[in-house]
């Protein structure tokens, strides 16, 4: 016995020497991880350029009594004047700044498009995690629900709801977002549990003696981090898609300025059919833009969390570097170092 | 909770082997006639894997009984059934005398987990990797009421992480999984199953999915906490020669059945069933000289509604009519040395030899 | 050597180019398959085994690279080949069996058909005779002829590695490279397909490069072994010899790795440490931290692979003095001191 302890002392301690300098122990556990993370957010470049434009219009919202003082509601000019000096955008049907509406209008648009966001993904965390990890009778009443709302079609009920309910309330608005946007969550989420349940992880934390809540809470949901952000940026695109198109419908309170009642105004206005293009061209584009950037981070996080699918980007950057002085080949390539 | 009681002492009685050992205590764990069917199919045609029938052997403190088998001859499912993470469909577990699917039938206790755990095939999946080795540790601990938490809890951890020879503990503790090798992961999964100072572990291909330089070092590791502390092990593997090293006992699996059972060296020495033989002329030894066998079908028969009888007939170079009629009961051949096969006699009917 | 090799590989080296450094997997690795012969390839994990099966038939892809050295078939250089001469040289001149039969099988293709397509692509035969060739080629490796049509998926793993098996020998390739062929099978199936092997090689004489960690396998199954650890092949020799009269201290501590099955019953230690980390190898001689022999020199100065017994090689310093000398006793009490 003896012997066999000499036996392991030895290397193991060499080992961890040679680790040790890798990762050095006075750092702290979140020091550890959180630098890699964005380490690997900064060095692919989809992440950082979607990044970068949410932060951006993240800066336009908050910062909009700065960058854009005054009343958007004000009429300052007269109505659809082409972009100047004076009117960075031009002004809209009834004489108001539309660059100054523009940035205003992020507010609520944002506001209530990450209000959902959050929402959506939490009711899907709980259903689907619910359903997925105690299955049975009740995965089969939850997967039910969670089906109905999959079928039901999201904008039509949107317009239903919104036409019954009333309107102008934003509470309101993401409560219905809500309860139309959070069957495709927690549907990929149940999927998800049922993979990670079956793991030896989760049956020796069982073996353990853990209670089911706690499994889900910190052994499979942390598991399922990058599933849960790019429901959430999902979720989001929709609520930002769903609300604009409610309020271009005249659904909303066309009193709050916001890029979807920037829409519905313009179309009042007769914007398309005089030619004003500035008085709906920024809303519809920032809209856009900001889907567009949503896209581009939820899939660099597919590519950071998926191996296969970073490799594959890594064979694309090398051959492209490597198209000039090698022909191409789907073989191994044999590169001497030069002596 | 009276009638429980009465129901568990008639029952008792009622198992009671022709000779009980002359001291009264019960066997530490003692596992009969187990079985579990799985049900597959759709609704026209309902049918069950059998993965495991009539299972039953004893685990004594400070021994090993070793189950050798191929893929699906039910000797993971075994493991997982004395476990508790699947729920029998026949038999008794019954741990220091007590019948725990009839005490504890929805779910197991805190002292059955306390009492009983188990190691994983592949440490690279038993390990959580969100979490430190540290916090893999700390869980049993804290469920278990082995540590005050703080210090306390710091000491504890560093102390099972010395044991399983991860030294210096205070730096494995730290590491996460992703950082150890597979050798280091599957000793930190030692240290956590003794968090909770059991008495029983369940070894499931504890050593397959590592290198082979490695594979004595958990092996000796196992030894050794088997001696220090008197820890009883059913260690699955596939390996003959690996449960003739470590094992006191080795039962032969092999379609969701026991076959055979003795020490490993007369089960090696003079294998009874043909099941056994074929196994042991498979198995590569170079010690040995090379021996060419006549070829049987290799091919395991399904396990979905298996017809009646022996599972090997199908297979067995000295197959008679009675195989594909009964399944043999288990018969004693040499002290410690029971089979169950025809040509040994139809033997009694559960394998508690 | 006595018949001009089939296969001739000198200083192959390979490294994986990935964006945390270089990993050099393979690492001047030397030998030669004559005709009708069994080398074994022996290692742990991350040995550079496998890395080796793949380089020499150029299948790797990028992050992978040959580095350097030579690979010549029958006098053809394989590292010169264009794309066309390497798709001709595979399977005709060397055919392949990994270990998955599942993932080398198309799952929705027939047996028969995937043979069939493996001959048409390479010879001027029409299908039907292709077809037949394929029945034929079943019936070899033991399957009978009615499974030409079956899927993949309705074969057990022993069938569908015999159909693997069966693809492999269908252009008659005098070389053929199993990696790890039986690991994920049963040992009496392993013992089936093992014999079919081998009355196969009998009847149609080719080479067999087998690659395992199974070392009592290889000792029963080929003609030489070469034992690789960290990239680099250590010692090299007849089978029984290695089994016999292991040379390197690694090698004599994977001979006390597996217990017997039959004879004494004797304590084992294994090898104390891990196999090392190839981002950062270990200097001098690769095993010197896992080493019970190590002396200062040993951690600085590689070894050579060296002829230190007739037709028996060794890359270790233990025998830098002479050929055949004593310290070959003290290695083999290595195993009695416990170490």
């Amino acid at each position: 016995m003896q012997i066999d302890m000499q036996d392991q002392a030895r290397p193991v301690t060499a080992e961890v020497t040679d680790m040790g300098q890798v990762l050095p122990l006075a750092q702290p556990r979140r020091g550890v991880t959180l630098p890699l993370w964005l380490r690997a957010v900064a060095r692919n470049r989809k992440a950082t350029l979607g990044v970068i434009i949410l932060a951006l219009f993240a800066l336009v919202a908050l910062a909009a009594p700065v960058i854009a003082p005054g009343d958007p509601t004000d009429f300052v000019d007269r109505p659809h004047l082409a972009p100047s000096a004076a009117h960075l955008l031009g002004t809209t049907g009834q004489g108001q700044d539309v660059f100054t509406q523009t940035v205003w209008g992020s507010r609520p648009t944002l506001a209530v498009g990450l209000l959902v966001g959050i929402a959506t993904t939490i009711v899907g965390i709980v259903v689907g995690l619910s359903a997925g990890y105690f299955g049975g009778g009740v995965d089969d009443l939850l997967s039910l629900v969670t089906n109905v709302f999959l079928i039901v079609p999201s904008l039509p009920l949107l317009v239903v709801l919104a036409a019954f309910l009333g309107s102008g309330n934003f509470a309101f608005f993401i409560l219905v977002l809500t309860i139309t946007g959070w069957a495709w969550p927690a549907r990929i989420m149940r999927s998800q549990t049922l993979s990670l349940r079956e793991k030896d992880f989760v049956a020796a934390a069982r073996v353990g003696g853990e209670s089911g809540p706690r499994i889900i809470l910190t052994e499979i949901l942390p598991n399922m981090l990058s599933i849960v952000v790019a429901s959430f940026l999902g979720s989001t695109v929709f609520a930002i898609g769903a609300l604009t198109a409610l309020e271009f419908l005249g659904l909303g309170n066309p009193s709050i300025i916001s890029w979807g009642t920037n829409l519905y105004w313009a179309s009042n206005n007769a914007g398309l059919l005089t030619g004003a293009w500035w008085t709906f061209v920024p809303a519809g584009a920032c809209i856009a833009l900001v889907a567009f950037a949503f896209a581009l981070v939820n899939y660099a996080i597919d590519e950071i969390t998926n191996p296969r699918l970073r490799a594959q980007g890594e064979v694309a950057a090398a051959s492209k570097r490597r198209r000039k002085s090698a022909p191409s080949t789907r073989a191994t390539p044999v590169v001497r170092h030069a002596s | 909770m009276f009638i429980t009681l009465r129901y568990e002492v008639a029952d008792m009685q009622a198992h009671a082997t022709p000779a009980p050992p002359p001291s009264a205590r019960p066997p530490l764990l003692e596992v009969r006639g187990l079985g579990k069917r799985f049900p597959v199919g759709g609704i026209f045609r309902r049918a069950s894997v059998h993965a495991l029938e009539d299972a039953s052997f004893t685990l004594e403190r400070g021994r090993i009984v070793a189950l050798v088998g191929e893929s699906g001859s039910g000797k993971s499912t075994t493991a997982r059934l004395i476990a508790r993470l699947v729920e029998p469909t026949a038999g008794e577990i019954v741990l220091n005398g007590q019948n725990v699917l009839r005490s504890e039938p929805r779910a197991a206790s805190l002292a059955y987990r306390g009492a009983v755990q188990m190691i994983f095939q592949d440490p690279f999946a038993s390990l959580n990797p969100v979490h430190t080795v540290g916090y893999h540790l700390s869980r049993p601990l804290a469920i278990h009421g082995k540590s005050r938490g703080g210090k306390d809890e710091q000491g504890a951890i560093e102390a099972l992480l010395a044991t399983v020879g991860l030294t210096p503990p205070a730096i494995y503790a730290e590491k996460f999984p992703h950082e150890l090798s597979g050798g280091q992961r599957q000793r930190v999964a030692f240290a956590r199953a003794l968090a909770v100072d059991p008495a029983v572990m369940l070894a499931d291909e504890p050593i397959s999915m590592l290198d082979v330089s490695i594979r004595m070092g958990i092996l000796n590791l196992m030894e050794r906490l088997k001696e220090e502390r008197g820890i009883a092990y059913l260690y699955i593997t596939h390996d003959i020669a690996s449960a003739r090293y470590i094992a006191d006992e080795t039962i032969v699996m092999y379609a969701g059945r026991m076959v055979e059972g003795a020490t490993g060296d007369e089960l090696i020495g003079h294998p009874a069933h043909p099941y056994t033989q074929l196994l042991l002329s498979a198995v590569p030894d170079p010690r040995t000289p090379r021996r060419r066998q006549p070829r049987a079908r290799a091919e395991l028969p399904s396990l979905i509604d298996p017809p009646p009888g022996c599972p090997f007939a199908n297979r067995c170079p000295h197959v008679m009519d009675v195989c594909r009629q009964t399944m043999p009961g288990v018969e004693s051949i040499a002290a410690g040395h029971w089979v169950r096969c025809h040509l040994y006699g139809p033997g009694s009917s559960s394998a508690n030899a | 050597m006595l018949a001009s090799p089939l296969l001739d590989v000198q200083g192959l080296q390979v490294e994986y180019q990935t964006p945390g450094g270089v990993v050099r997997a393979v690492d001047g690795v030397s030998f030669q398959i004559r005709p009708g012969e069994v080398l074994g390839l022996a290692g742990e994990s991350g040995s550079g085994k496998s890395t080796v099966a793949h380089a020499i038939t150029r299948i790797l892809h990028p992050p992978a690279v040959i580095t350097g050295g030579e690979v010549h078939f029958r006098d053809r250089d394989v590292l010169a080949m264009s794309d066309t001469e390497l798709a001709n040289f595979r399977w005709r001149e060397v055919s392949m069996v990994f270990q998955s039969a599942m993932n080398a099988l198309n799952p929705v293709m027939t047996i028969g058909d995937q043979i069939a397509d493996t001959i048409v692509a390479h010879e001027a035969v029409t299908r039907r005779d292709a077809r037949e060739r394929a029945r034929e080629l079943l019936d070899v490796v033991g399957i009978e002829a009615r499974r030409l049509d079956a899927y993949p998926h309705q074969l057990s793993g022993g069938m569908r590695q015999r159909a693997v098996i069966a693809i492999a020998l269908a252009l008659n390739p005098p070389l053929m490279i199993m990696d790890e062929p039986t690991t994920a099978l049963d040992v009496v199936v392993q013992q089936e397909i093992l014999l079919q092997i081998e009355e196969l090689k009998e009847r149609f004489g080719f080479s067999i490069l087998f690659i395992t960690h199974d070392l009592s396998l290889l000792v029963e199954f080929s003609d030489r072994i070469a034992i690789m650890y960290a990239g680099q092949i250590v010692e090299m020799a007849p089978a029984q010899r290695v089994f016999d009269d292991p040379l390197h201290p690694y090698t004599v501590g994977l001979m006390n790795s597996f217990p017997a099955l039959t004879g004494e019953k004797t304590r084992m230690s294994g090898i104390p440490g891990s196999p090392p980390d190839m981002r950062h190898p270990p200097s001098g001689c690769r095993f010197h931290d896992r080493c019970a022999l190590v002396q200062p020199m040993h951690t600085r100065v590689v070894p050579l692979l060296r002829e230190a017994k007739p037709g028996h090689f060794v890359a270790c310093h233990l025998y830098d003095a002479m050929p055949g000398s004593a310290p070959a006793a003290d290695v083999h009490h290595l195993a009695l001191r416990g170490r």
